[in-house]
Protein backbone atom coordinates (compact mmCIF):
# COMPACT_ATOMS: atom_id res chain seq x y z
CA UNK A 1 0.00 0.00 0.00
CA UNK A 2 1.59 3.22 -0.87
CA UNK A 3 1.74 5.92 1.53
CA UNK A 4 -0.77 8.09 0.65
CA UNK A 5 -3.54 5.33 0.20
CA UNK A 6 -1.98 4.49 3.67
CA UNK A 7 -3.12 8.26 4.38
CA UNK A 8 -6.27 7.92 3.15
CA UNK A 9 -7.01 4.99 4.97
CA UNK A 10 -6.39 6.62 8.24
CA UNK A 11 -8.37 9.87 7.79
CA UNK A 12 -11.25 7.86 7.08
CA UNK A 13 -10.67 6.06 9.99
CA UNK A 14 -10.12 9.27 12.08
CA UNK A 15 -13.43 10.96 10.97
CA UNK A 16 -15.25 7.78 11.67
CA UNK A 17 -14.36 8.06 15.15
CA UNK A 18 -15.29 11.24 15.51
CA UNK A 19 -18.64 10.70 14.88
CA UNK A 20 -18.59 7.89 17.21
CA UNK A 21 -16.86 9.57 20.05
CA UNK A 22 -19.97 12.33 18.97
CA UNK A 23 -22.76 9.51 19.31
CA UNK A 24 -21.14 8.11 22.22
CA UNK A 25 -21.00 11.08 24.39
CA UNK A 26 -24.34 12.82 23.49
CA UNK A 27 -26.00 9.65 25.67
CA UNK A 28 -24.26 10.58 29.09
CA UNK A 29 -26.34 12.51 31.73
CA UNK A 30 -25.01 15.61 33.30
CA UNK A 31 -24.89 13.67 36.65
CA UNK A 32 -21.94 11.36 35.19
CA UNK A 33 -19.91 14.77 33.54
CA UNK A 34 -16.63 14.66 35.75
CA UNK A 35 -16.25 11.10 35.64
CA UNK A 36 -16.78 11.31 31.59
CA UNK A 37 -14.62 13.66 31.79
CA UNK A 38 -12.02 11.49 33.77
CA UNK A 39 -12.90 8.46 31.77
CA UNK A 40 -12.21 10.05 28.23
CA UNK A 41 -8.65 11.04 30.31
CA UNK A 42 -7.89 7.46 30.81
CA UNK A 43 -8.63 6.13 27.43
CA UNK A 44 -5.93 9.13 26.10
CA UNK A 45 -3.74 7.05 28.35
CA UNK A 46 -3.50 4.76 25.05
CA UNK A 47 -0.30 6.99 24.16
CA UNK A 48 1.33 4.36 26.40
CA UNK A 49 0.94 1.81 23.10
CA UNK A 50 3.20 4.60 21.45
CA UNK A 51 5.67 5.35 24.00
CA UNK A 52 6.44 1.83 24.08
CA UNK A 53 6.69 1.37 20.49
CA UNK A 54 9.56 4.26 20.61
CA UNK A 55 11.19 2.72 23.53
CA UNK A 56 11.28 -0.62 22.52
CA UNK A 57 13.10 0.14 19.32
CA UNK A 58 16.30 -1.81 18.80
CA UNK A 59 19.58 0.13 18.14
CA UNK A 60 18.12 3.19 19.37
CA UNK A 61 20.75 6.33 20.22
CA UNK A 62 20.80 7.86 23.26
CA UNK A 63 18.54 10.52 22.84
CA UNK A 64 15.30 7.71 22.08
CA UNK A 65 16.33 6.22 24.71
CA UNK A 66 16.23 9.34 26.94
CA UNK A 67 12.56 10.56 24.77
CA UNK A 68 11.25 7.58 24.81
CA UNK A 69 11.58 6.54 28.57
CA UNK A 70 10.26 9.65 29.43
CA UNK A 71 7.44 9.83 27.88
CA UNK A 72 6.11 5.58 29.10
CA UNK A 73 7.03 7.94 32.56
CA UNK A 74 4.30 10.14 31.46
CA UNK A 75 2.32 7.92 29.62
CA UNK A 76 1.88 5.19 32.16
CA UNK A 77 1.20 8.35 35.15
CA UNK A 78 -1.69 8.65 32.65
CA UNK A 79 -3.03 5.02 32.11
CA UNK A 80 -2.70 4.30 35.98
CA UNK A 81 -4.11 7.31 37.29
CA UNK A 82 -6.76 7.94 34.94
CA UNK A 83 -8.38 4.77 35.69
CA UNK A 84 -7.84 4.55 38.84
CA UNK A 85 -9.36 8.14 39.74
CA UNK A 86 -12.40 7.17 37.59
CA UNK A 87 -12.85 4.23 39.48
CA UNK A 88 -12.63 5.91 42.77
CA UNK A 89 -15.62 8.43 41.70
CA UNK A 90 -17.87 6.08 40.26
CA UNK A 91 -17.37 3.55 43.00
CA UNK A 92 -19.39 6.38 45.01
CA UNK A 93 -22.19 6.58 42.53
CA UNK A 94 -24.48 3.75 44.45
CA UNK A 95 -27.71 3.56 44.37
CA UNK A 96 -29.82 3.18 47.65
CA UNK A 97 -33.19 1.63 46.52
CA UNK A 98 -36.27 3.89 47.43
CA UNK A 99 -39.12 2.53 47.43
CA UNK A 100 -40.87 5.97 45.83
CA UNK A 101 -38.41 6.36 43.31
CA UNK A 102 -38.10 3.47 41.71
CA UNK A 103 -35.86 3.11 39.18
CA UNK A 104 -36.89 2.59 35.12
CA UNK A 105 -33.65 1.54 34.20
CA UNK B 1 3.44 -11.75 17.17
CA UNK B 2 2.49 -10.66 13.54
CA UNK B 3 0.95 -6.71 12.54
CA UNK B 4 -1.94 -8.59 11.93
CA UNK B 5 -2.91 -10.31 14.57
CA UNK B 6 -1.83 -7.27 16.56
CA UNK B 7 -3.74 -4.83 14.94
CA UNK B 8 -6.75 -7.61 15.25
CA UNK B 9 -5.95 -7.64 19.09
CA UNK B 10 -6.47 -3.76 19.45
CA UNK B 11 -9.46 -3.95 17.67
CA UNK B 12 -10.86 -5.78 20.63
CA UNK B 13 -9.27 -2.72 22.97
CA UNK B 14 -10.63 -0.06 20.48
CA UNK B 15 -14.34 -2.24 20.99
CA UNK B 16 -13.56 -2.58 25.14
CA UNK B 17 -12.89 1.92 24.64
CA UNK B 18 -16.63 2.22 22.75
CA UNK B 19 -18.02 0.27 25.41
CA UNK B 20 -16.40 2.19 28.53
CA UNK B 21 -18.04 5.06 27.14
CA UNK B 22 -21.13 3.67 26.54
CA UNK B 23 -21.23 2.34 29.90
CA UNK B 24 -21.23 5.77 31.04
CA UNK B 25 -24.55 6.56 30.17
CA UNK B 26 -25.90 5.09 33.49
CA UNK B 27 -24.80 5.76 36.85
CA UNK B 28 -25.29 2.02 37.30
CA UNK B 29 -23.35 0.41 35.01
CA UNK B 30 -19.95 3.04 34.58
CA UNK B 31 -17.98 1.46 36.92
CA UNK B 32 -18.22 -1.94 35.06
CA UNK B 33 -17.57 0.66 31.71
CA UNK B 34 -14.37 1.79 33.51
CA UNK B 35 -13.26 -1.31 34.27
CA UNK B 36 -13.95 -2.91 30.56
CA UNK B 37 -12.08 0.04 29.11
CA UNK B 38 -8.97 -0.97 32.06
CA UNK B 39 -9.33 -4.30 30.87
CA UNK B 40 -9.18 -3.03 26.69
CA UNK B 41 -5.91 -0.87 28.29
CA UNK B 42 -4.31 -4.09 29.55
CA UNK B 43 -4.91 -5.63 26.74
CA UNK B 44 -3.40 -2.94 24.32
CA UNK B 45 -0.10 -2.94 26.29
CA UNK B 46 0.23 -6.89 27.00
CA UNK B 47 0.10 -6.82 22.87
CA UNK B 48 2.43 -3.96 22.61
CA UNK B 49 4.86 -5.58 25.05
CA UNK B 50 4.76 -8.69 23.34
CA UNK B 51 5.17 -7.01 19.72
CA UNK B 52 8.42 -4.98 20.94
CA UNK B 53 10.35 -7.82 21.83
CA UNK B 54 12.94 -7.92 24.47
CA UNK B 55 14.77 -4.89 23.49
CA UNK B 56 12.91 -2.87 25.65
CA UNK B 57 11.69 -4.74 28.10
CA UNK B 58 13.40 -3.60 31.01
CA UNK B 59 13.49 -0.56 29.73
CA UNK B 60 9.88 -0.08 29.96
CA UNK B 61 9.20 -2.16 32.94
CA UNK B 62 11.45 0.58 35.09
CA UNK B 63 9.62 3.32 33.42
CA UNK B 64 6.25 1.96 33.61
CA UNK B 65 6.78 1.00 37.17
CA UNK B 66 7.82 4.72 37.70
CA UNK B 67 4.97 6.29 35.99
CA UNK B 68 2.46 4.39 36.73
CA UNK B 69 3.14 3.85 40.83
CA UNK B 70 3.26 7.71 40.93
CA UNK B 71 -0.19 7.81 39.14
CA UNK B 72 -1.82 5.51 41.51
CA UNK B 73 -0.34 6.78 44.84
CA UNK B 74 -1.53 10.67 43.35
CA UNK B 75 -5.08 9.12 42.01
CA UNK B 76 -5.89 7.32 45.66
CA UNK B 77 -4.99 9.91 47.67
CA UNK B 78 -6.26 12.62 46.19
CA UNK B 79 -9.23 14.34 48.34
CA UNK B 80 -12.29 14.21 46.19
CA UNK B 81 -12.73 18.25 46.34
CA UNK B 82 -9.40 18.02 44.45
CA UNK B 83 -10.47 15.90 41.83
CA UNK B 84 -10.36 18.67 38.48
CA UNK B 85 -6.64 19.52 39.33
CA UNK B 86 -5.71 15.73 38.94
CA UNK B 87 -7.35 15.04 36.31
CA UNK B 88 -5.64 18.34 34.80
CA UNK B 89 -2.55 16.81 35.64
CA UNK B 90 -2.55 13.09 34.33
CA UNK B 91 -4.06 15.13 31.06
CA UNK B 92 -1.32 16.98 30.62
CA UNK B 93 1.27 14.20 31.13
CA UNK B 94 -0.73 12.32 28.35
CA UNK B 95 -0.06 15.46 26.26
CA UNK B 96 3.55 15.48 27.00
CA UNK B 97 3.87 11.77 26.28
CA UNK B 98 2.40 12.61 22.82
CA UNK B 99 5.01 15.83 22.02
CA UNK B 100 7.74 13.29 23.13
CA UNK B 101 7.03 10.70 20.90
CA UNK B 102 7.12 13.01 18.17
CA UNK B 103 10.23 13.97 18.85
CA UNK B 104 12.23 10.66 19.29
CA UNK B 105 10.06 9.61 16.11
CA UNK B 106 11.34 12.61 13.90
CA UNK B 107 15.28 11.86 15.32
CA UNK B 108 15.03 8.30 14.10
CA UNK B 109 13.57 8.78 10.12
CA UNK B 110 15.23 11.98 9.78
CA UNK B 111 18.76 10.62 9.02
CA UNK B 112 17.04 7.64 6.66
CA UNK B 113 17.26 8.16 2.90
CA UNK B 114 14.29 10.14 1.21
CA UNK B 115 12.24 12.65 3.31
CA UNK B 116 9.29 11.63 5.27
CA UNK B 117 6.52 10.95 3.85
CA UNK B 118 3.68 13.37 4.30
CA UNK B 119 1.24 11.07 6.66
CA UNK B 120 4.29 10.44 8.98
CA UNK B 121 5.43 14.51 9.17
CA UNK B 122 1.80 15.41 9.61
CA UNK B 123 1.50 13.00 12.28
CA UNK B 124 4.83 14.04 14.00
CA UNK B 125 4.28 18.07 13.39
CA UNK B 126 0.71 18.34 14.62
CA UNK B 127 0.70 16.21 17.60
CA UNK B 128 4.28 17.58 18.91
CA UNK B 129 2.12 21.22 18.32
CA UNK B 130 -1.23 20.44 20.42
CA UNK B 131 0.86 17.44 23.18
CA UNK B 132 3.03 20.81 23.76
CA UNK B 133 -0.01 22.81 24.30
CA UNK B 134 -1.93 20.60 26.28
CA UNK B 135 1.11 19.81 28.41
CA UNK B 136 1.69 23.24 29.29
CA UNK B 137 -1.69 24.38 29.52
CA UNK B 138 -2.86 21.46 31.94
CA UNK B 139 -0.26 21.95 34.03
CA UNK B 140 -0.82 26.30 34.77
CA UNK B 141 -4.56 24.60 35.33
CA UNK B 142 -3.33 22.73 37.61
CA UNK B 143 -1.11 25.49 39.36
CA UNK B 144 -4.16 27.67 39.25
CA UNK B 145 -6.72 25.17 40.88
CA UNK B 146 -3.85 23.94 42.90
CA UNK B 147 -3.52 27.81 44.47
CA UNK B 148 0.04 27.36 43.54
CA UNK B 149 -0.31 30.54 41.77
CA UNK B 150 -3.41 32.68 42.11
CA UNK B 151 -6.99 31.63 40.46
CA UNK B 152 -7.44 35.22 39.17
CA UNK B 153 -7.11 36.24 35.18
CA UNK B 154 -3.30 37.58 34.74
CA UNK B 155 -3.63 39.98 32.19
CA UNK B 156 -1.33 42.22 30.19
CA UNK B 157 -1.50 44.54 27.57
CA UNK B 158 -0.45 42.78 23.77
CA UNK B 159 -1.42 39.19 25.16
CA UNK B 160 -3.67 38.60 22.16
CA UNK B 161 -0.59 39.89 20.01
CA UNK B 162 1.91 37.85 21.96
CA UNK B 163 -0.22 34.79 21.84
CA UNK B 164 -1.16 35.35 18.52
CA UNK B 165 2.96 35.33 17.57
CA UNK B 166 3.97 32.42 19.43
CA UNK B 167 0.88 30.04 17.32
CA UNK B 168 1.47 30.99 14.03
CA UNK B 169 5.72 30.31 15.09
CA UNK B 170 4.53 26.50 16.43
CA UNK B 171 2.15 26.58 13.16
CA UNK B 172 4.31 28.00 10.36
CA UNK B 173 7.08 25.40 11.59
CA UNK B 174 4.98 22.49 11.76
CA UNK B 175 3.90 23.19 7.98
CA UNK B 176 7.64 23.55 6.85
CA UNK B 177 8.29 20.36 8.51
CA UNK B 178 4.76 18.56 6.69
CA UNK B 179 6.08 20.17 2.88
CA UNK B 180 9.43 18.33 3.38
CA UNK B 181 11.98 20.58 5.15
CA UNK B 182 13.99 18.26 6.83
CA UNK B 183 15.29 20.08 9.95
CA UNK B 184 15.23 18.92 13.57
CA UNK B 185 15.43 22.51 14.87
CA UNK B 186 12.06 23.38 13.91
CA UNK B 187 9.81 20.53 15.67
CA UNK B 188 12.29 22.23 18.51
CA UNK B 189 11.24 25.64 17.89
CA UNK B 190 7.31 23.95 17.11
CA UNK B 191 7.59 22.56 20.77
CA UNK B 192 8.95 25.45 22.74
CA UNK B 193 6.69 27.76 20.80
CA UNK B 194 3.97 25.60 21.54
CA UNK B 195 4.98 25.06 25.44
CA UNK B 196 4.78 29.38 25.76
CA UNK B 197 1.71 29.42 24.29
CA UNK B 198 0.20 26.47 26.29
CA UNK B 199 0.90 28.57 29.37
CA UNK B 200 0.41 32.13 28.30
CA UNK B 201 -3.01 30.75 27.14
CA UNK B 202 -4.61 29.73 29.95
CA UNK B 203 -2.70 32.38 32.70
CA UNK B 204 -5.54 35.01 31.94
CA UNK B 205 -8.21 32.28 32.44
CA UNK B 206 -10.05 32.91 35.78
CA UNK B 207 -10.20 29.80 37.93
CA UNK B 208 -14.15 29.56 37.71
CA UNK B 209 -13.45 28.58 33.67
CA UNK B 210 -10.85 26.19 34.79
CA UNK B 211 -13.34 22.91 34.34
CA UNK B 212 -14.02 24.38 30.64
CA UNK B 213 -10.27 24.59 30.02
CA UNK B 214 -9.49 21.48 31.29
CA UNK B 215 -12.41 19.62 29.09
CA UNK B 216 -10.91 21.67 26.24
CA UNK B 217 -7.57 20.30 26.55
CA UNK B 218 -8.50 16.75 27.48
CA UNK B 219 -9.49 16.90 24.12
CA UNK B 220 -6.45 18.53 22.56
CA UNK B 221 -4.63 15.03 24.22
CA UNK B 222 -6.75 13.09 22.28
CA UNK B 223 -6.31 14.89 19.02
CA UNK B 224 -2.71 14.48 19.61
CA UNK B 225 -2.67 11.04 20.46
CA UNK B 226 -4.68 10.30 17.58
CA UNK B 227 -2.25 12.04 15.06
CA UNK B 228 0.72 10.08 17.09
CA UNK B 229 -1.39 7.21 15.67
CA UNK B 230 -0.58 8.88 12.12
CA UNK B 231 3.13 9.18 12.46
CA UNK B 232 3.33 5.44 14.16
CA UNK B 233 0.63 3.88 11.97
CA UNK B 234 -0.95 2.79 14.44
CA UNK B 235 -4.82 2.19 13.90
CA UNK B 236 -5.68 1.97 17.96
CA UNK B 237 -3.95 5.39 18.70
CA UNK B 238 -6.52 6.94 15.88
CA UNK B 239 -9.58 5.67 16.74
CA UNK B 240 -9.05 5.76 20.75
CA UNK B 241 -7.25 9.41 20.49
CA UNK B 242 -10.01 10.93 18.31
CA UNK B 243 -12.82 8.98 20.13
CA UNK B 244 -11.82 11.37 23.49
CA UNK B 245 -10.88 14.44 20.67
CA UNK B 246 -14.34 14.32 19.37
CA UNK B 247 -15.87 13.49 22.89
CA UNK B 248 -14.03 16.39 24.74
CA UNK B 249 -15.00 18.99 22.63
CA UNK B 250 -18.74 18.25 22.80
CA UNK B 251 -18.52 17.79 26.67
CA UNK B 252 -16.69 21.46 26.32
CA UNK B 253 -19.17 22.79 23.79
CA UNK B 254 -22.05 21.20 26.38
CA UNK B 255 -20.53 23.60 29.20
CA UNK B 256 -19.94 26.67 27.37
CA UNK B 257 -23.62 26.36 26.71
CA UNK B 258 -24.31 25.41 30.70
CA UNK B 259 -22.92 28.98 31.50
CA UNK B 260 -24.60 30.56 28.18
CA UNK B 261 -21.39 31.90 27.06
CA UNK B 262 -19.01 30.90 23.84
CA UNK B 263 -16.56 28.83 24.14
CA UNK B 264 -14.37 31.80 22.68
CA UNK B 265 -15.36 33.88 25.32
CA UNK B 266 -14.11 31.49 27.99
CA UNK B 267 -10.82 31.08 26.32
CA UNK B 268 -10.11 34.74 25.87
CA UNK B 269 -12.55 36.94 27.45
CA UNK B 270 -10.47 37.00 30.46
CA UNK B 271 -13.74 36.46 32.24
CA UNK B 272 -14.11 37.79 36.28
CA UNK B 273 -12.82 41.36 35.08
CA UNK B 274 -16.17 42.72 36.87
CA UNK B 275 -16.45 46.10 35.05
CA UNK B 276 -16.58 48.32 37.56
CA UNK B 277 -20.03 49.87 36.73
CA UNK B 278 -21.54 46.58 37.24
CA UNK B 279 -19.84 46.35 40.19
CA UNK B 280 -20.88 49.71 41.88
CA UNK B 281 -24.67 48.86 40.54
CA UNK B 282 -24.64 45.74 42.16
CA UNK B 283 -23.35 47.31 45.91
CA UNK B 284 -25.71 50.45 45.05
CA UNK B 285 -28.84 48.82 45.51
CA UNK B 286 -27.51 46.69 48.48
CA UNK B 287 -30.16 47.26 51.19
CA UNK B 288 -29.88 45.15 54.40
CA UNK B 289 -28.94 41.58 55.29
CA UNK B 290 -30.85 39.27 57.77
CA UNK B 291 -29.36 37.13 59.72
CA UNK B 292 -30.16 34.27 61.49
CA UNK B 293 -28.61 32.12 64.22
CA UNK B 294 -28.72 28.09 63.80
CA UNK B 295 -32.21 27.92 66.19
CA UNK B 296 -34.40 29.77 64.16
CA UNK B 297 -33.19 27.68 60.76
CA UNK B 298 -33.55 24.22 62.33
CA UNK B 299 -37.07 25.28 62.94
CA UNK B 300 -37.62 26.25 59.57
CA UNK B 301 -36.38 23.25 58.20
CA UNK B 302 -37.87 20.87 60.62
CA UNK B 303 -41.26 21.78 59.76
CA UNK B 304 -41.33 22.57 56.17
CA UNK B 305 -42.55 20.33 53.67
CA UNK B 306 -40.20 20.47 50.83
CA UNK B 307 -36.40 21.58 51.49
CA UNK B 308 -34.50 21.63 48.56
CA UNK B 309 -30.25 21.82 48.80
CA UNK B 310 -28.51 23.87 46.85
CA UNK B 311 -24.73 22.93 47.51
CA UNK B 312 -21.49 24.66 46.08
CA UNK B 313 -18.04 24.41 46.00
CA UNK B 314 -17.99 25.96 49.26
CA UNK B 315 -19.48 22.88 50.69
CA UNK B 316 -16.87 20.84 49.35
CA UNK B 317 -14.03 23.25 50.63
CA UNK B 318 -15.85 22.94 53.87
CA UNK B 319 -15.65 19.08 53.53
CA UNK B 320 -19.88 19.46 54.67
CA UNK B 321 -21.18 16.72 52.16
CA UNK B 322 -21.56 13.91 54.91
CA UNK B 323 -22.55 16.35 57.58
CA UNK B 324 -25.51 17.83 54.44
CA UNK B 325 -26.14 14.16 53.81
CA UNK B 326 -26.92 13.92 57.85
CA UNK B 327 -28.93 16.71 57.71
CA UNK B 328 -31.23 15.70 55.09
CA UNK B 329 -31.55 12.22 56.83
CA UNK B 330 -32.70 13.70 59.93
CA UNK B 331 -35.33 15.66 57.91
CA UNK B 332 -36.23 12.77 56.04
CA UNK B 333 -36.79 10.71 59.33
CA UNK B 334 -39.37 13.94 60.17
CA UNK B 335 -41.30 13.80 56.79
CA UNK B 336 -40.06 16.09 55.60
CA UNK B 337 -39.37 15.89 51.36
CA UNK B 338 -35.72 16.60 50.70
CA UNK B 339 -33.80 17.02 47.34
CA UNK B 340 -31.01 18.81 46.18
CA UNK B 341 -30.60 20.72 43.27
CA UNK B 342 -27.35 20.77 40.93
CA UNK B 343 -26.14 23.39 38.81
CA UNK B 344 -24.51 21.72 35.96
CA UNK B 345 -21.33 24.01 36.70
CA UNK B 346 -21.50 23.82 40.56
CA UNK B 347 -17.88 23.04 41.74
CA UNK B 348 -14.88 23.10 39.96
CA UNK B 349 -15.79 20.65 37.37
CA UNK B 350 -19.14 19.68 35.70
CA UNK B 351 -21.14 17.21 37.82
CA UNK B 352 -18.30 18.18 40.01
CA UNK B 353 -20.70 18.17 42.61
CA UNK B 354 -22.53 15.01 42.03
CA UNK B 355 -19.68 12.95 42.76
CA UNK B 356 -18.91 14.86 45.81
CA UNK B 357 -22.49 14.15 47.06
CA UNK B 358 -22.22 10.63 45.92
CA UNK B 359 -19.12 10.40 47.87
CA UNK B 360 -21.38 11.01 51.37
CA UNK B 361 -24.05 8.16 50.04
CA UNK B 362 -26.61 10.42 48.90
CA UNK B 363 -28.53 8.35 46.47
CA UNK B 364 -28.33 9.93 42.93
CA UNK B 365 -32.33 10.18 42.36
CA UNK B 366 -32.46 13.21 44.85
CA UNK B 367 -30.17 14.79 42.66
CA UNK B 368 -31.99 17.01 40.14
CA UNK B 369 -30.37 18.72 37.58
CA UNK B 370 -31.24 22.46 36.84
CA UNK B 371 -34.04 22.13 34.61
CA UNK B 372 -35.79 19.56 36.89
CA UNK B 373 -35.29 21.26 39.70
CA UNK B 374 -36.43 25.17 38.49
CA UNK B 375 -40.16 24.40 38.42
CA UNK B 376 -39.79 22.99 41.38
CA UNK B 377 -38.93 26.07 43.64
CA UNK B 378 -42.08 27.19 43.55
CA UNK B 379 -43.73 24.93 45.99
CA UNK B 380 -40.32 24.64 47.88
CA UNK B 381 -40.70 25.91 52.04
CA UNK B 382 -37.20 26.43 52.34
CA UNK B 383 -33.81 26.33 50.00
CA UNK B 384 -30.84 26.12 51.63
CA UNK B 385 -27.91 27.06 49.64
CA UNK B 386 -24.63 25.73 51.16
CA UNK B 387 -21.62 27.84 49.93
CA UNK B 388 -22.82 28.39 46.76
CA UNK B 389 -23.11 31.74 45.30
CA UNK B 390 -22.72 32.48 41.42
CA UNK B 391 -24.97 29.53 40.30
CA UNK B 392 -28.23 30.98 42.71
CA UNK B 393 -27.10 35.11 41.49
CA UNK B 394 -30.36 36.78 40.08
CA UNK B 395 -28.24 39.36 38.50
CA UNK B 396 -27.68 36.10 35.93
CA UNK B 397 -31.44 37.21 35.22
CA UNK B 398 -32.04 40.70 35.55
CA UNK B 399 -28.98 42.89 35.82
CA UNK B 400 -27.07 43.29 32.09
CA UNK B 401 -24.28 45.44 33.67
CA UNK B 402 -23.31 42.03 35.01
CA UNK B 403 -19.92 39.47 34.08
CA UNK B 404 -22.43 36.77 34.30
CA UNK B 405 -25.62 37.93 32.72
CA UNK B 406 -27.65 35.44 30.69
CA UNK B 407 -25.98 32.38 32.39
CA UNK B 408 -29.05 29.97 33.54
CA UNK B 409 -29.10 29.73 37.20
CA UNK B 410 -31.44 27.81 40.08
CA UNK B 411 -34.31 30.01 40.64
CA UNK B 412 -33.44 29.72 44.29
CA UNK B 413 -35.92 32.79 44.78
CA UNK B 414 -38.98 31.25 44.39
CA UNK B 415 -38.84 29.47 47.20
CA UNK B 416 -40.93 30.46 50.33
CA UNK B 417 -37.22 31.15 52.07
CA UNK B 418 -33.69 31.17 51.12
CA UNK B 419 -31.18 30.41 54.17
CA UNK B 420 -28.10 31.14 52.39
CA UNK B 421 -24.65 29.41 54.96
CA UNK B 422 -21.80 31.37 53.81
CA UNK B 423 -18.62 32.01 55.74
CA UNK B 424 -18.68 36.11 55.11
CA UNK B 425 -20.32 38.60 53.10
CA UNK B 426 -17.11 38.41 50.42
CA UNK B 427 -18.13 38.22 47.06
CA UNK B 428 -17.42 34.65 45.50
CA UNK B 429 -15.32 32.94 43.44
CA UNK B 430 -15.51 35.00 40.02
CA UNK B 431 -15.44 38.30 42.61
CA UNK B 432 -19.04 38.97 41.78
CA UNK B 433 -21.61 40.79 44.16
CA UNK B 434 -24.92 38.85 44.84
CA UNK B 435 -28.22 40.49 45.34
CA UNK B 436 -29.87 37.27 46.31
CA UNK B 437 -28.24 37.97 50.12
CA UNK B 438 -30.19 41.42 50.13
CA UNK B 439 -33.42 40.07 48.86
CA UNK B 440 -36.33 39.77 52.27
CA UNK B 441 -36.87 36.46 51.34
CA UNK B 442 -33.23 35.19 52.70
CA UNK B 443 -31.76 35.08 55.93
CA UNK B 444 -28.12 34.56 55.95
CA UNK B 445 -26.19 31.98 58.52
CA UNK B 446 -22.74 33.35 59.20
CA UNK B 447 -19.93 30.56 59.65
CA UNK B 448 -18.26 27.46 58.30
CA UNK B 449 -20.35 25.47 56.48
CA UNK B 450 -19.65 22.31 58.26
CA UNK B 451 -20.09 23.71 61.63
CA UNK B 452 -23.66 25.79 60.49
CA UNK B 453 -24.42 22.34 59.06
CA UNK B 454 -23.23 20.54 62.46
CA UNK B 455 -24.73 22.92 64.37
CA UNK B 456 -28.57 22.49 62.50
CA UNK B 457 -27.84 19.12 63.10
CA UNK B 458 -27.96 19.08 66.67
CA UNK B 459 -30.64 21.71 67.18
CA UNK B 460 -33.25 19.62 64.58
CA UNK B 461 -32.54 16.37 66.77
CA UNK B 462 -34.31 17.41 69.48
CA UNK B 463 -37.66 19.10 67.64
Amino acid sequence: MSHNTLLVFEITILVLAIFLGIEVISKVPALLHTPLMSGTNAIHGVVIVGAMIVLGQPDKSAFTWIVGFAAVVLASANVVGGFVVTDRMLEMFKSRQRPKKPEDE
Amino acid sequence: MSTNLANLLYLISIVSFVLALRFLSNPAHARRGNQIGAAGMLLAIVVTWIRVGSTGWWAIAIAMVIGGGFGAVAARKVQMTAMPQMVALFNGVGGGAAALIALAELHRVLPEPGAPTADISLGIALSALIGSISFAGSMVAFAKLQELIGGRPITYVGQQFVNGALFITALGCSIALVSGVQDEWLLWVTILASLAFGVLFVLPIGGADMPVVISLLNAFTGIAVALGGFELQNNLLIVAGMLVGASGTLLTLMMARAMNRSVANVLFGAFGQVSEAAAAVAAGDGGSVRSASAEDVAVMLAYAHKVVFVPGYGLAVAQAQHDVRQLADLLEAKGVEVSYAIHPVAGRMPGHMNVLLAEANVPYPQLKEMDEANPEFSRTDVAVVVGANDVVNPDARNNQGSPIYGMPILNVDDAQTVVVLKRSMNPGFAGIENPLFYNPKTVMLFGDAKASIDQLIADVKPL
